[in-house]
């Protein structure tokens, strides 16, 4: 499979990736896609993302959120994708919809955290965590369109390689997202 | 008159389909091995009209074929671009209202619901979550009720009505705060007469009546709808034509 869309000469397309309330199954699903990345990295440069060293995020082409929204800090990253990306892609079940993170949801917090950390089995120093350093959980887990606006879903947990290869080839075309009946699945 | 000269048609989407005065265009569209996207529809079972996901354009005008009647020479469009999307909308609101984490549910690959929706191509359910906090009812020795994923179809309410004989099942309340109840001074399953065996434990086109001890045996892959889309294998009789799409199934372009 050819990416058709060539990006002009000597500029790459830029790509940040970010996991939320995600469990990187996604960005696993994106390296499943094997030797088909070094075809992607001759097209693509990589700005922050897991894979990368970088801390902070630049303008982009293209950013890929795997998981949903569950505390303050993913928020923030969520928003800063929104600001730096052209085109901002909820990738997986999580980012869709809040995936099984959200069956939480069902819960009210403080009885999720009181579980947790204080009465729990097996609690050792029982007490929730309350140092400023660590962000705050929201009562609820939120799938990211009800945060900010996105440009392509896909959904699937994870994705396949071929379904998130699909995904790649129709941003990089700026055309609709086509997936066969093979390549979709919520599950 | 012969029998011939009795039938009638209609077109769907340019294709002549036969029909009997009475049929609706769902029940004539089936007979012919047509398929229309339905949840709540079911050969066998009085029409409900609850889902909307069967939409047609019948001369110009939207309506459910599950419970229109088909009339001669009508005009009906149905795997149209824009009625497409008219069931996606219908289906993203049924996916918003409920808790439907198909990842973490034992009916995912056998579901209809999301069967229906791989075949209306939808992504994303695209509206806020409701996110319902309704409890799971878990009295029952056999049998699973969790009304997070009920679509309210009513399936189970006229199967156990009509054929099981034993009226278990009913929905009741007002607009979003509807739900299905069983016949029970306590309100559980497990304090009626409900069995596994029933009609009504087999009909539920989601994950919402759930048997027991059965989670997860059938392979990935080897899912009623891993195997062939919800067009070929839902409650049609396979024709010819089924068939050619059954080749092309795993390339078929579908959102």
């Amino acid at each position: 499979m050819n990416m058709r869309a060539e990006p002009p000469v000597g500029q790459k397309v830029r790509v940040a990736t970010a996991s939320l309330a995600g469990c990187f199954g996604c960005h696993m699903s994106v390296l499943d896609m094997d030797e088909r990345i070094l075809d992607l990295v001759e097209r693509v440069d990589f700005d922050r993302t897991p894979l990368t060293d970088i801390k902070t995020l630049g303008p982009c082409d293209l950013g890929l959120i795997e998981g949903g929204v569950a505390n303050a800090e993913n928020v923030e990253v969520l928003r800063e994708f929104r600001r730096q990306c052209k085109v901002l892609v909820a990738v997986g079940a999580c980012a869709v919809t809040g995936g099984i993170p959200a069956m939480r949801n069902s819960v009210p917090l403080a009885e999720v955290l009181d579980e947790a950390f204080v009465h729990g089995m097996g609690l050792v120093n029982p007490g929730i965590p309350d140092d400023p350093e660590l962000p705050l959980l929201l009562s609820q887990v939120h799938p990211i369109h009800e945060v900010v606006r996105v440009d392509y879903f896909l959904p699937g947990c994870p994705p396949s390689a071929d379904a998130i290869w699909s995904l790649l080839t129709a941003v990089l075309e700026g055309g609709a997202l086509h997936l066969t009946w093979a390549q979709l699945r919520y599950d | 008159m012969s029998n011939d000269q009795q039938r009638s048609t209609f077109t769907l989407d340019g294709r002549r389909i036969p029909f009997t005065p009475g049929q609706t265009i769902m029940d004539a569209a089936l007979a012919a091995g047509v398929y229309i996207p339905h949840l709540c529809h079911k050969p066998g079972y009085a029409p409900h009209g609850s889902c909307r996901v069967c939409v047609v354009r019948a001369d110009g005008r939207e309506l459910s074929a599950c419970t229109a009647p088909a009339a001669a020479d009508m005009s009906v469009e149905s795997e149209v671009a824009d009625i497409r999307a008219l069931r996606v909308a219908v289906l993203q609101m049924l996916f918003a209202e409920g808790n439907h984490v198909c990842p973490a549910c034992e009916a995912s690959g056998n579901c209809t619901l999301q069967a229906v929706a791989y075949h209306c191509g939808m992504l994303t359910p695209r509206f806020p979550q409701r996110f319902p906090r309704r409890a799971v009812d878990a009295s029952h020795p056999d049998v699973i009720l969790d009304h997070n994923r009920c679509i309210l179809c009513e399936l189970c309410v006229r199967a156990s009505r009509d054929h099981d004989g034993k009226r278990v099942f009913a929905v009741s309340g007002r607009g979003i705060t509807s739900k299905l109840i069983v016949d029970a001074p306590s309100g559980r399953l497990g304090d009626t007469d409900f069995s596994a065996e029933d009609a009504a434990a087999h009909v539920c086109p989601v994950g919402a009546i759930l048997p027991r001890d059965e989670a997860f045996r059938v392979p990935i892959g080897q899912r009623r709808f891993d195997l062939a889309p919800v067009s070929r294998v839902g409650d049609v009789a396979l024709d010819p034509d089924a068939e050619v799409l059954a080749a092309d199934a795993e390339s078929e372009v579908l959102a």
